[in-house]
């Protein structure tokens, strides 16, 4: 475990993977669109419309999934003080705060032409907004310090504390909801899904599964290298204007120049 | 134990020392709680059907307000780390400190509902499970905001960004809250509605000082 | 006889390494006086040892039992003085130190506060708020609170700033009792405090090229040769 979160082991680890999984990714997502948008037909009730789901349905799927990972993400650096695992949580808080926008946004363009409003205060609705919120409130508190590592230290117990949080809002949120409204709103999973829809779904699904891999693979090694960067600058390697001396003596000194000027 | 009180003795004498504090909070309760009738409009009925929501809006609002301060002063002058350093747990520490919040914060609030209740024309029969709600819910948003008023310590704009991560934490408290009330209103029993926000207290009574003593530790490495 | 060692110490303060590979050790009435230059890590040391801060490596142990095995003995025992006073403007005096003195479970408390308050001289401060204290008598205030309750270890980081010349001699002469009674001093200060003959440990020794430990660590090892160039280059210069 703690073998692979030394970050040149995880670079060396990623490195062939990424490619693969990029190509693989391509091809789902390709083969997806053409299934949702072309191959399948359209919906007796819905028309056209019906399209939209191919892209809803994975975007609310994702949404869920990358707010899980972040909490065992959480859990995992609160227990064995993993670094890779704040890296991890942070480099997906955006791309689920992403698929979760995209999913509301999909949803109310469902609903113009469906119920004929952009948006209800429909449990599920605001259950998804309020995972949104939860995202805003994770990538401002990670971005809020000074020192990288104690933000993203911060943003895991956060994570830990939303995910206990989240079933809580989303059972209160039902309540809520059956309390005031009755359930007179169209369900989305009102007609059993034929099988030619499944097919695009489950592409469409499976292809953002993956992009979300590529994504925070090319992150996690974006910020693990940048952290060298930081690394190497604070040792000083970088310092023009050091007085020439033998190497090893030289970056000591400049390293020391350089937290004497933090 | 001797430590929860004497930390929470401490706490409540800065508050009255300090002063003010308590009475902003319900200053800013009445005042925000007044906007709404210039909002909505001085119609009678609509002002009774909304009021509930918006007396535990309003309060949510003024206990998150004073979140900020209950862990930033110790932080600036070093408390925390000796606080940190002592001998009794940081957990029962904090507990005290959460309860020294509550008072101050809470039970001023719960204290000045009913006066916003009367005014938002609020039928009598809701007023005595308004008040028995916020006496559940309160203590629960103290305990969860105190999470947020830790982690938040040493970042920038701590104030806005508290708001930001506590928010919506606190909208189950909100939601049963204003629920049991609506049901009181409608001749329900609101037990039920009571029973779940007693559960989230003892809940977060559990949980909350855990994380917010894991989250002070971190802000003092 | 308590002895209070540490070994192989790792610091690292956010990304940036503070020492690395540090040992000490001191006994009963011993005195350590941390030295380096600024951001060698003194205070980063201090709060590895009171226990704030976790070390990256290494261990830290009291009579041979590892400090993070039982933290609240640890806490118990030692006395940490930070940077700053922890003193509360609208308190007085001894208000501010009564806290720390219950914390620590203090009996005959108003006894003991009064003896610190003599000790350190401020005794007629006792009443006076906070915000009437003069940053000297804040520092004396902050000094009396580790000598209420029972202590083993004192941690003291530049105890001596914003203190006066005869302020110091009482401080130096007040380590000088603690010692007596067997307990351990580690501190750190820019001026000469009179201590006899403490044992100095000086970080700089333990500053490590920052280059050298990311390759030690593995962190580098893809980079290696960059690394090879870079020193080429500078040996052509």
């Amino acid at each position: 475990m703690h073998r692979f979160a030394k970050p040149s082991v995880f670079l060396k680890f990623t490195a062939p993977i990424l490619p693969w999984l990029s190509v693989l990714t391509v091809i789902l997502i390709a083969a997806g669109l053409y299934f949702s948008l072309i191959g399948s037909p359209v919906d007796y009730q819905q028309g056209h419309t019906v399209r939209i789901m191919y892209i809803h349905v994975p975007a609310a799927w994702m949404g869920l999934f990358c707010y899980v990972g972040m909490a065992i993400c959480g859990a995992m650096s609160l227990i064995w003080k993993h670094p890779l695992a704040d890296i991890c949580a942070r480099a997906t808080a955006p791309v689920g705060a992403t698929f979760t926008a995209l999913c509301l946004i999909t949803g109310s363009l469902w609903g113009e032409p469906m119920w004929g409003t952009w948006w209800v205060w429909d449990a599920r609705l605001t259950s998804m907004l309020i995972l949104l919120f939860l995202y805003l409130g994770y990538m401002a508190l990670v971005n809020a310090f000074d020192d990288p590592e104690r933000g993203s230290k911060a943003g895991s117990a956060l994570a830990l504390v939303g995910a206990v949080n989240v079933p809580i809002v989303k059972f209160s949120v039902d309540w809520w909801n059956t309390l005031h409204q009755p359930a007179s709103i169209v369900r989305m999973d009102g007609p059993a899904i034929d099988p030619s829809m499944q097919l695009p779904l489950a592409l469409m699904i499976l292809g953002f599964t993956c992009y979300y891999l590529v994504v925070l693979i090319l992150r996690v090694r974006l910020e693990l290298n940048e952290r060298r960067i930081r690394a190497l600058h604070l040792s000083g390697m970088f310092d023009e204007h050091s007085t020439p001396a033998p190497p090893t003596e030289q970056s000591y000194d400049a390293g020391h120049n350089a937290e004497a000027k933090q | 134990m001797t430590g929860f009180l004497a930390i929470l003795q401490r706490d409540l004498r800065l508050a009255l020392r300090q002063g003010a504090d308590s009475v902003m909070v319900v200053a800013f309760f009445i005042v925000t709680t007044t906007l709404f009738p210039f909002g909505v409009g001085p119609e009678v009925n609509i002002l009774a059907r909304i009021a509930s929501g918006v007396i535990w809006v309003s309060a949510l609002l003024a206990a998150m307000l004073s979140l900020e301060r209950v862990f930033q002063a110790d932080y600036e002058d070093g408390s925390l780390e000796l606080l940190t350093l002592s001998p009794v747990s940081l957990e029962l520490l904090i507990l005290g400190k959460v309860l020294a919040h509550w008072l101050t914060t809470g039970l001023p609030l719960i204290i000045a509902a009913p006066l916003m209740a009367v005014m938002l024309n609020m039928d009598q029969d809701g007023f005595a499970i308004l008040m028995i709600a916020m006496l559940l819910g309160t203590p629960a948003l103290s305990l969860i905001g105190a999470i947020g008023a830790a982690l938040i310590l040493g970042a920038r704009r701590g104030g806005v960004l508290v708001s930001l991560l506590v928010l919506p934490l606190y909208i189950p408290v909100l939601i049963f809250g204003a629920g049991a009330v609506e049901a009181a209103l409608l001749g329900i029993s609101a037990t039920a509605q009571l029973q779940i926000m007693a559960a989230i207290l003892l809940l977060t009574l559990a949980a909350a000082p855990f994380a917010t003593a894991h989250a002070v530790r971190q802000a003092m490495e | 006889m308590a002895d209070f060692s540490g070994s192989d110490l790792t610091c690292l303060r956010g990304e940036r390494l503070v020492f690395g590979g540090l040992s000490f050790a001191a006994k009963s009435g011993d005195a350590v006086m941390l030295r380096g230059r600024n951001g060698a890590g003194k205070s980063s040391l201090l709060r590895l040892m009171a226990g704030l801060l976790a070390p990256r490596s290494g261990v830290l142990c009291w009579n041979g039992e590892n400090i993070n095995d039982d933290r609240t003995a640890h806490y118990a025992r030692s006395q940490y003085l930070g940077h700053q006073d922890a003193i509360k403007p609208v308190l007085t005096v001894r208000d501010n130190l009564r806290l720390w003195g219950q914390l620590r479970g203090v009996r005959n408390l108003d006894a003991a506060i009064d003896e610190a308050l003599v000790a350190l001289q401020i005794h007629h401060l006792s009443r006076v708020t906070g915000r009437y204290l003069s940053s000297g008598q804040k520092r004396r205030t902050a000094l009396a609170r580790i000598l209420i309750g029972q202590s083993d270890l004192w941690l003291l980081d530049e105890p001596t700033v914003g203190l006066d010349r005869e302020s110091c001699a009482e401080l130096a002469q007040l380590i000088a009792e603690f010692r007596a009674r067997g307990g351990i001093v580690i501190y750190s200060t820019h001026v000469d405090l009179d201590v006899k003959n403490p044992t100095i440990l000086d970080l700089d020794d333990f500053a490590i090229p920052m280059v050298e430990w990311l390759a030690e660590q593995d962190d580098l090892e893809d980079m290696t040769p960059a690394k090879g160039a870079l020193s080429s280059q500078e040996a052509a210069q």
